[in-house]
């Protein structure tokens, strides 16, 4: 049974290498240089390891979210006009004049610093999407100040923490096992016995 | 004559002839009338001659999600509702297709001439295209759906516009994903793509390289023309039969990985229940009666005939069943459009009305055999206290229309 199952998984494991393994066919569009990759890679995964180089404090970022982002998200982080709330509230917010929120909605439940797996998360999303109107202008000083400042102002790291490359991806994240990831089959039904 | 003249002496009729016919009949009034109207006509050559438009008897429109501003305050978040009911066929038209920007994004400005792909990561060659270069490149063309995991019916919806309208389902042409990601040579422990969009958020999601390799296509068109800008002019990835959060709009890079990214756009709508998460990425069997739906008003008993859509993540759809009572029976519907993988497939059922009050249902059947279930069967399965079902993942349930003795059709979940 055991010897089957090896068979089978080395013959699945040859079949990936022919398909998967091809010397082009085309030759159609050109290959982008190094400095072309740098520059549009800005996804940062679970690892870490395209953080660039920097560092940033919570009190450093205090003083950043004050001009740059409070405007829209409010100066605790929380704002009545749509934009999802930053800081978690133990204490339940007024209902009174606050519009429908961004979907899904970011509010106490699912704020961003408490709610993602990764701190890494944080980081790309601030770099890649904020603030509004002049999106990828934050400087990766500033970015790691302002994810610095989230995590402090959710009780995740202390204030005096520094935020880096290397201590950034560190953090331990109160949700980091929240995400299931189900497996995708050609071909196979999403979940059996579902009815 | 040859046909090219054509044109040029139906102008000359028009312009003048005409005029100068209602001249010599003295009319001043009724002349200055046609003028009017033929600087109108005028104005309409762009249309009859270079892009036609719709009859303006014909109103069918889109509209935002009740109660959601689109746009909002900040000018950003669209879901837009396709008109379902007043759906023919299976082909959405690109005017009326649905359209949502994740996260908060306007529909940018693209030149495609600027516009290009890149390709890398965990892969041996590294590649930019630009549009032109793919379009060199082997395509396919494809019908397939799209659907927002949001596309849930709350009783309050009055049509089917509320409630099935963040699905629509178009033909769409472009190079297979297989082909690109060969041509860069995928190494060895790529588990995972993340797809990048070019907005001004850069939206991005992650793909299990399974998938990625299986039926993805990097799309320039769209019903017959380029994409249009709400739906990701010049390219956008589609992921057939995934929710639409992964049918990456304004798609600027692809970045082959060893890992789940679990990016903002991802995390968002997944929990820790992992048989939540499996009901999350590939849309279940599903199917709706489109006529008569909420809205529609019967003219009194005799011949209708019931028609609606039916589609499935996993693959084309097998059959589709249509009960006039409420569940109690169903009996087989006919499909009336070639069943493509992952596409929405038109059915039709003769039906006799007899002018009592009933409820009109349509439960599709993929080619797994996977059966849609009532609201019932899942609440059943999560035990959920029956007033309070919560649908986890995209919602595939069975949709009921009321029929009442006046012939009017409303919400069955109300």
């Amino acid at each position: 049974m055991a010897l089957r199952k090896l068979i089978l998984g080395a013959a699945a494991f040859c079949f990936c290498q022919i398909v998967w393994a091809q010397s082009p066919a085309y030759g159609v569009g050109r290959k982008p240089t190094a400095e072309e990759i740098k520059a549009w890679d800005i996804s940062i995964g679970p690892t870490g390891k395209e953080l660039p180089a920097g560092h940033g404090t919570a009190k450093e970022g205090a003083a950043i979210y004050k001009v740059k982002c409070a405007g829209c998200h409010g100066a605790d982080g929380y704002s009545k006009n749509h934009a999802p709330t930053l800081i978690q509230s133990k204490i339940p917010r007024p209902k009174e004049g606050v519009v429908h929120c961004l979907e899904p909605c970011v509010d106490d439940n699912n704020t961003m610093a408490v709610h993602s797996p990764y701190a890494n998360v944080i980081w790309d999303y601030i770099n890649r999407g904020m603030p509004l109107g002049r999106e990828g202008s934050l400087k990766p000083d500033e970015v790691y100040s302002l994810t610095a400042f989230l995590l402090f102002r959710n009780n995740v790291i202390t204030e005096a923490e520094l935020m880096s490359e290397t201590t950034l991806p560190a953090v331990k994240m109160p949700n980091v096992n929240g995400f299931a990831v189900a497996e995708w089959k050609h071909g196979t039904p999403r979940l059996q016995r579902y009815p | 004559m040859s046909n090219p003249s054509k044109p040029n002496r139906r102008g000359f009729l028009k312009g003048g002839t005409a005029l100068a016919g209602l001249a010599a009949a003295g009319g001043a009034k009724e002349a200055a009338a046609q003028a009017t109207n033929q600087s109108a006509a005028a104005k309409k050559t762009e249309e009859v001659i270079g892009y036609g438009e719709r009859s303006r008897f014909i109103t069918s429109k889109r509209y935002p999600v009740a109660g959601r501003h689109s746009p909002d305050e900040f000018g950003l978040m669209f879901h837009v509702l396709t008109p379902l009911q007043d759906s023919v066929g299976i082909i959405t038209p690109s005017s009326l297709h649905y359209f949502a920007t994740h996260r908060g994004s306007f529909i940018p400005d693209i030149d495609p001439k600027e516009h290009r792909l890149m390709i890398h990561g965990m892969v041996d060659r590294p590649l930019i295209f630009s549009v032109d270069e793919l379009k060199r490149l082997p395509y396919v063309t494809r019908v397939h759906f799209i659907e927002c995991l949001g596309n849930r019916a709350r009783a309050a919806d009055a049509t089917v516009q509320d409630t099935h309208g963040l699905t629509s389902c178009a033909e769409w042409t472009g190079v297979p994903l297989s082909l690109l990601l060969k041509e860069a040579g995928v190494q060895q422990g790529a588990a995972w793509i993340v797809a990048e969009g070019a907005e001004e958020v850069k939206g991005s999601s992650s793909i299990p390289i399974n998938k990625a390799m299986d039926d993805c296509m990097v799309c320039y068109a769209m019903n017959g023309e380029p994409i249009r800008p709400q739906q990701g002019f010049p390219l956008r990835l589609m992921v057939p039969g995934f929710e639409g959060i992964y049918q990456i709009k304004y798609l600027r890079r692809i970045k082959v990985v060893d890992r789940h990214y679990l990016t903002y756009d991802d995390y968002g709508h997944i929990t820790a229940d992992p048989k939540a998460a499996a009901l999350t990425n590939q849309i279940g069997p599903k199917s709706v009666i489109t006529y008569p739906s909420g809205g529609h008003k019967l003219q009194g008993p005799g011949f209708y005939e019931i028609s609606g859509l039916a589609w499935s993540g996993a693959g084309a759809v097998r059959g589709v069943d249509v009960s006039v009572n409420g569940g109690r029976s169903w009996q087989a519907a006919e499909l009336r459009t070639p069943a493509y993988p992952m596409a929405h497939t038109r059915f039709g059922f003769h039906w006799q009305w007899d002018g009592q009050p009933c409820t009109l249902m349509s439960r599709c059947t993929d080619e797994l055999g996977s059966v849609q279930p009532s609201r019932q069967e899942v609440g059943k399965y999560w035990n959920d206290p029956p007033e309070r079902i919560r649908v986890r993942g995209n919602d595939n349930t069975i949709q009921p229309w009321k029929v009442g003795a006046d012939g009017g059709v409303t919400n069955g979940l109300a």
